[in-house]
């Protein structure tokens, strides 16, 4: 997301889920849509039925491949090289949109510049697309009237996560794809309300609304409103903190439903981090493999179990509400925070939930518009400044909010691991359909447990054929951090010399064998790069 | 002096390859031919060269294979003609010049030709159908020619207004009409496509004239495009249609080499080709709607209608749809005009019209005969009357679709609007002839069976209630019916006719309303005294032996497969009615008539 | 804007919309089973039959579009007699079953049945009979309910894109299957129980957890991946039996197999229900030992003051910063709001963060 703050002064979907049914081309690059995003995805499938054209870029045969009238099959972690070629022939055949650069975005010059040596024969080189297909991407996504690019964490679990976004911003931006309905960048959020955490201000260098902690008018807003002074200096990252832990700093930690054992890279290294604390506070609704590992663990109540807001993918913040009591003496978090808080000699005092939103919105004026009885039946997107703003469906109508949007040359810079004659395989983790995340929900329901409970390596024929490996059979895959052993499912949906795992299953945990490379920007992990071997058992 | 064989008089041995012909022994008995030729080259020096012309069904499939030895002006021709004749007709006609009197054909072979009008059917039994110049001969795509240079669309689309031709796949809709809506029907991409999956039991139209005559269709296809607007036609034809098939695309082919088709052709910026889609033999995919979705990849299910196919067809776009003996009449309207078109047949019903004529008739075959011929005389004059002069009780016209008409209105004239004035209809083509000894209720039972199963499924009242027809029907033949059953039929023939979606299911019950209406009383035997008048159900059969007529000859204890005959011999035998299937073999098997069955 | 008369009342209405859509605008109802609104028309089942003045045979309103001057009649004794017909024809093949179906009160063929009064069946004959044989865990097929109405395959080809199932065979044997046959093997987004107006399509894990009429409905937000899809949490007693979405929502009604399917683990006996706190400290190695001899139960206040009492010790003795909180992206913006809240009012330090990075 810090990408995107950059470029546009803001990181979020910039356009809408209903607005997709609209686009005249789609472009989907590292996002399996259909299995992650799985209604987005017959919103997508929608707009093909009315004509709308589709780029896939992955070097995975994602289910999308099917309804895509090109897939560029890239090596992975070479996007920036992609989509770098293809601005180059969006250039060369004046697809541009000249009139949107002049007035909306500054740094073209340079830009153009650090695009000449990306011939589509340097693309082909470097990702492995024969060049057709580049010029084919160049030609249907620059002469498209509303062409929008989704992604996830295809693009950003990379060490190069931020230039990754930074390329796709470029291309959005000289094609003048932004600030119109069915048009945009747009980061899919892989969970329900990853983008409300990120807005509430989960980040160590930003309070609730995106306002920087080292920004002396912000710190004292948020003070006066809290009653207490507030430490100016920027926290410490998830990852940083798994560091800090190992290190020694970091004495205790408090983890409210999140499972980095098996979320976070090399689990090994995160348990031993874990472990290292003094004191660790795991509050969740299972015992999950964090929770194990922690001193106190408190019972939370399920979504099903509480009343307040979501922010979904598209920025609309909707309604969660309660329908069932929770098990036994689990509580709601925010019970849980406010009585724990009360202990340290702070009072939450509020009424209602609805207070908290609305001390919220005094705070971060973009919601301020946004109250319980207003969204009742249906979601509001924020900025929603006033109680009559109907809110905002796409951003940027009119202009970038930091004035204007920044173009920003980027290198193709190679992942922090690659194969090599002892790991030959590219790793690279992810989701599939059935099973969510670590698993905490999905693997607790029967159903779909008993269709979709065992771990598996996708693994291309030949590779398998060359191996000796059959389907099904027990395989162990290791990396430079761990190993573990797992059913090979032999399938042409990984590139030759590609390996896929999902990260769902505790029992052969994908994340054991991931690096703990991060991007230097934002520090997002290296997930979907990293060397492996593979042995038959 | 040895002649050149330039010089040598010509005789053309013509044989019938239509799918009747063919099994006969059509292409066998050329080869006979050839051999015997030859086998007599060895001894004797012959004074005329011999020429093989195969050609399309000429319509008398019940006397196949039909030779002709044409000689000069002089034709023969023999029927019933095997392989190993061949040599016997060669030596003593062709040689020796006296014709084999005993294969000759004989007076019925006159009698069925004499009230035929034969327009499609007279260059299908004549020209080679694998030979493109052997249609351009006989004037073959002139017409094409003649509207590509001096007619525009339009006056294409008046002059099949004119001619006032109907559609000859079952509804009768005005196929000038027809290109006209979709001619002017908005859109940049029409479609051409010509309706080959002829499904109804018993009927061979379509299918021999494509076996004999393809690029009839062909042109017939060029001159619709041409017409609406079309660049693109399509031929669905079924795949159980071998020999069709084969024929069809080696007319295409052939006419691709003469530049007959593709690109600009004959010079006039005309563009037209045609595909060939196989279908798999689903009865409702003659259905228009079914056709296209059949065509397009999609299970043949038609939907509703409109918006029409005119309007919105094939790939949603707009598309004429026509049938095979329709498109096959084309060129003859073109060639020999409107007017010349019209002046044949009556009122509203125009042209010829081929019949598939089968049944309880003397002379079945293929026939073409003019609109508004009586139904008698094709049934006698053409058919010549009854198989063992039996009893005439009723033709069944239109297939699963159309009904059954009595003898008593035998003077119908054969044109749409009378057909249907009598609760039946041309259909397709159709006819078949029953006799007395044919049960009404198992008739109508018989086409039920027949169109439940081809049901697409989609809709409920002929998914179900074709299905509830045939039960009904279906415990009347079994002597289960019961009082109400005949009503409980007409309400719900009345219902599935109102509310079925397509033409399947909206004339699926035709053939039990109009048994209902002419033989009621038959219904009525069935379910009250559980007799079969006919003698058909055999449920409804009980079979003893008159102890006064048996000698005691013991055939029908041999017959008897379910050991149901007993008794000694010279001794009158008894059946057992408990063990008694009631298959009829005793009845059958006795020279003394003593069997009775009641 | 086409003028059209439907049951003598006259209206203005939007060109190429059909007079089903023309009717409802008249709020007149016309009777349907096979046709769903978000799927294109099919025209199967016959029950929206209408006159239409000018055209000899009734048509059905599903599939005609309004045109100029259309005069319709919705109603006529003609028109409800076939419907009827139609109704006894389905039912004559239906397992009437309605006592144990799981759709019982909530069925549309039984709503219809009972408003056309058809206790009586003039046309009881043969009924399909299918073994139920399917293997998979998430939806069940009594194909013997199934009329036919396609809704279904619409569904799964139309929106879902996958086209699982079809149509099979020919006439009354006429079904809706997989190729082949086989087992049912699909995403298994559910979108075909959601449209089916009939039982045949129920959801496994819903079976006899209790009837529509039992049930709380409340609107709720999905908890799984970011699209925000709205649910409808179907609640017996303190369960939640199963889970559909309105049709009005930013997701069309539409849902995934996690959204539909995956809500057991909330009544799952695994949940936490007491706080937890560790009777050994630094025996870490879980995997050794079971959960009951590493954790005592406790009550709030205990588990709470001996927080509190750590953290204090440890923010004392070595400053806010060596404490760092984790928030969730599961957990509501108000919860996130008052976490961060307490990192960086309570605690003092801005070391927070949450998994959007990842």
């Amino acid at each position: 997301m810090a990408g995107l703050a950059t470029v546009f002064g803001s990181g979020a979907m910039t356009n809408s889920m209903p607005e997709i049914v609209n686009n005249d081309l789609i472009f989907v690059i590292g996002s399996n849509t259909t299995e992650t995003h799985p209604i987005i995805g017959l919103k997508m499938k929608k707009a093909f039925r009315k004509g709308a054209k589709l780029i896939v870029a992955d070097p995975r045969r994602i289910n999308l491949v099917r309804f895509a009238d090109l897939w560029l099959q890239q090596r992975p972690g070479t996007d920036v090289a992609l989509l770098n070629a293809i601005m180059h022939v969006i250039l060369k055949e004046s697809l541009e949109d000249n009139e949107f650069i002049k007035n909306h975005t500054e740094g073209f010059e340079e830009f153009r510049a650090s695009l000449a040596e990306f011939t589509p024969e340097v693309g082909e080189k470097i990702t492995g697309v024969p060049k057709e297909k580049i010029i084919k991407a160049a030609m249907l996504y620059g002469k498209a009237e509303r062409a929008g690019i989704y992604y996830t964490m295809g693009m950003t679990q990379h060490t190069h996560g931020t230039d990754n976004v930074f390329s796709i911003a470029n291309l959005a931006l000289m094609t003048g794809n932004l600030g119109k309905e069915s048009t945009g960048v747009n980061p899919l959020r892989g969970q329900n309300n990853v983008q409300g955490a990120s807005d509430m201000g989960c980040a160590p260098n930003v309070y609730p609304g995106y306002q920087k902690v080292d920004m002396p008018q912000a710190k004292e807003k948020f003070e006066k409103e809290w009653g207490v002074s507030l430490s100016g200096k920027i926290g410490l990252t998830a990852t940083e903190m798994t560091d800090s832990a190992i290190s020694g700093t970091l004495k205790a930690m408090y983890i409210m439903g999140e499972n980095p054992v098996l979320s976070d890279p090399d689990m090994h290294h995160t348990i031993k981090a874990l472990k290292n604390l003094e004191f660790l506070v795991v509050q969740d609704i299972f015992l999950t493999e964090t929770a194990e590992l922690a001193d106190v663990v408190l019972p939370a109540a399920c979504f099903a179990e509480k009343d307040g807001t979501f922010t979904n993918t598209d920025r609309r913040v909707q309604r969660v509400r309660k329908a069932v009591n929770p098990p036994g003496d689990a509580r709601e978090d925010s019970w849980i925070i406010a009585e724990l808080s009360k202990r340290f000699g702070y009072e939450m005092k509020y009424n209602s939930l609805e207070d908290i939103m609305k001390e919220i919105g005094r705070l971060w004026p973009a919601v301020a518009g946004i109250t319980y009885s207003r969204i009742e039946k249906h979601g509001i997107q924020w900025p929603c400044p006033t109680p009559e703003h109907p809110g905002t469906p796409y951003l940027f109508k009119g202009g970038f909010p930091r004035g204007k949007g920044r173009f920003t040359a980027v290198s193709y810079r190679p992942s922090a691991e690659l194969p090599d004659d002892e790991y030959p395989f590219v790793l690279s983790t992810g989701r599939q359909l059935f099973q969510y995340h670590t698993g905490t929900m999905t693997r607790k329901t029967s159903a779909i447990e008993a269709i979709a409970s065992q771990p598996y390596v996708e693994i291309h024929p030949e590779d398998a054929r060359r191996l000796n490996i059959a389907d099904g059979q027990k395989i162990t895959v290791s990396s430079r951090r761990g190993s573990i052993d797992l059913a090979a499912k032999i399938t042409e949906r990984p590139l030759r010399g590609m390996v896929f795992i999902p990260f769902h299953f505790k029992e052969a945990a994908a994340n054991v064998l991931t690096n703990t490379a991060t991007d230097p920007v934002c520090k997002i992990p290296e997930l979907k790069v990293c060397a492996v071997k593979i042995k038959a058992l | 002096m040895e002649q050149s064989e330039e010089n040598k008089k010509k005789v053309v041995v013509r044989v019938c390859i239509g799918t009747g012909g063919l099994a006969a022994g059509g292409k066998e008995v050329i080869e006979a031919f050839k051999k015997a030729i030859t086998d007599f080259c060895v001894d004797i020096e012959l004074d005329f060269t011999c020429h093989y012309q195969k050609v399309g069904c000429r319509g008398f499939c019940a006397r196949d294979v039909l030779v002709d030895v044409v000689d000069g002006d002089t034709s023969v021709t023999y029927q019933g003609i095997k392989p190993d004749i061949a040599k016997r007709i060669v030596e003593e006609h062709l040689i020796k010049g006296e014709p084999v009197k005993e294969w000759l054909i004989d007076a019925s072979y006159y009698a069925f030709h004499a009230k035929q009008l034969k327009i499609l059917l007279k260059d299908c039994g004549t020209i080679d159908p694998e030979d493109i110049q052997a249609y351009i001969n006989v004037g073959g795509y002139s017409g094409i020619k003649k509207i590509v240079s001096a007619m525009t669309p339009e006056d294409v689309i008046n002059e099949i207004k004119a001619s006032a031709i109907r559609g000859r796949g079952g509804a009768g809709f005005p196929t000038g009409v027809k290109w006209e809506a979709c001619r002017k029907a908005p859109g940049d991409v029409r479609y051409i496509v010509c309706n080959a999956d002829e499904g109804d039991p018993g009927a061979f139209m379509d299918r021999s004239i494509i076996e004999g005559n393809p690029h009839s269709v062909v042109e017939g296809l060029m001159i619709a495009a041409y017409a609406i607007g079309a660049s693109l036609g399509y031929v669905y034809i079924r795949a159980e249609y071998p020999a069709a098939v084969d024929r069809l695309k080696l007319a295409i082919a052939q006419a691709h080499e003469l530049g007959y088709l593709g690109n600009n052709l004959f010079g006039s910026g005309f563009h037209f080709d045609v595909r060939i889609k196989l279908g798999a033999g689903a009865f409702v995919c003659g259905e228009e709607t079914a056709l296209i979705a059949s065509i397009e990849g999609e299970r043949g299910m038609p939907r509703a209608k409109p918006p029409f196919p005119v309007h919105k067809g094939l790939w949603g776009k707009p598309t004429v749809i026509n049938n095979v003996e329709t498109l096959s009449n084309i060129p003859y309207i073109i060639r020999n005009g409107a007017a010349w078109y019209s002046a044949i047949g009556t009122g509203k019903s125009k042209g010829t019209k081929v019949f598939a004529l089968t049944g309880k008739v003397k002379n079945t075959g293929l026939i073409e005969v003019p609109m508004g011929i009586r139904l008698g005389e094709i049934i006698y004059d053409i058919g010549g009357g009854i198989i063992g002069n039996k009893q005439f009780k009723a033709v069944q016209t239109g297939g699963p679709s159309g009904g059954c008409i009595p003898a008593e209105l035998l003077d119908t004239p054969v044109d749409f609007e009378s057909l249907g004035r009598v609760g039946s209809i041309i259909g397709s083509g159709g006819m078949v002839v029953l006799d007395e000894t044919d049960c009404m209720v198992n008739i109508a039972k018989f086409f039920l069976e027949f169109t439940q199963a081809e049901s697409c499924g989609k809709c409920v009242p002929c998914r179900i209630g074709t299905k509830r027809l045939l039960e009904i029907l279906d415990r009347i033949t079994r002597g289960l019916g019961k009082e109400g059953d005949i009503e409980l039929l007409e309400t719900l023939c009345a219902d599935v006719k109102a509310a079925s979606l397509c033409g399947l299911g909206q004339t699926a019950p035709n053939p039990i309303l109009s048994t209902l209406k002419y033989f009621r009383g038959e219904y009525e035997a069935h379910i009250r005294e559980k007799k079969c008048p006919a003698k058909v159900c055999k449920d409804l059969l009980t079979y003893s032996i008159i102890e006064e007529v048996c000698t005691g000859c013991g055939a029908c204890r041999r017959a008897c497969p379910a050991g149901a005959i007993a008794g000694d011999k010279k001794k009158p035998h008894r059946i057992d009615p408990e063990k008694c299937i009631k298959c009829g073999a005793c009845f059958d098997v006795c020279k003394f008539a003593s069997v009775s069955r009641e | 804007m086409p003028k059209v008369t439907i049951d003598g009342k006259t209206v203005n209405v939007p060109e190429g919309i059909t007079v089903l859509d023309a009717a409802k605008r008249l709020h007149i109802s016309i009777p349907t089973l096979c046709h769903h609104p978000k799927l294109t028309p099919f025209g199967g089942c016959r029950l929206c039959l209408i006159e239409i003045k000018g055209i000899p045979r009734p048509v059905t309103s599903c599939t005609t579009p309004v045109s100029e001057g259309m005069e319709v009649t919705t109603t006529s004794p003609n028109l409800e007699s076939l419907r009827k017909t139609v109704l006894e024809l389905i039912l004559s093949d239906h397992p009437n079953d309605c006592m144990v179906c799981e759709r019982a009160g909530d069925c549309t063929l039984q709503e219809l049945a009972y408003f056309y009064g058809i206790r009586e069946n003039r046309f009881e004959g043969e009924r399909r009979i299918y073994t139920k044989r399917d293997g998979n865990p998430f939806i069940e097929r009594d194909m013997e309910k199934c009329i036919l109405c396609g809704r279904c395959v619409k569904v799964c080809d139309e929106v879902e894109g996958v086209g699982a199932i079809d149509f099979a065979y020919r006439g009354f044997k006429s079904k809706i299957c997989p190729p082949y046959e086989k087992d049912l093997d699909c995403e298994f987004c559910g979108q075909c129980i959601a449209v089916c107006p009939t039982g045949a399509l129920t959801g496994k894990s819903w079976k006899q957890k209790g009837r529509q009429k039992e049930v709380r409905e409340v609107d709720t937000t999905c908890g799984y991946c970011g699209c925000g899809c709205n649910l409808t949490l179907h609640v017996h007693g303190n369960e939640v039996i199963r889970v559909d979405s309105k049709a009005d929502t930013i997701n069309e009604g539409w849902l995934c197999v996690k959204g539909r399917f995956g809500y057991n683990f909330i009544s799952s006996h695994d949940r936490l229900k007491k706080p937890l706190i560790r009777i050994t400290l630094k025996t870490r190695d879980a995997s050794r030992v079971t959960r009951n001899e590493v954790f005592r139960e406790a009550s709030w206040d205990e588990a709470l003051d001996y927080i509190a009492e750590r953290l204090k010790s440890i923010r004392d003795k070595h400053g806010p910063d060596s404490f760092a909180g984790l928030s969730s992206a599961r957990a509501t913006n108000e919860e996130n709001y008052l976490f961060q809240k307490f990192v960086r009012a309570v605690i003092g330090t801005n070391n927070i963060d949450h998994c959007a990075r990842y």
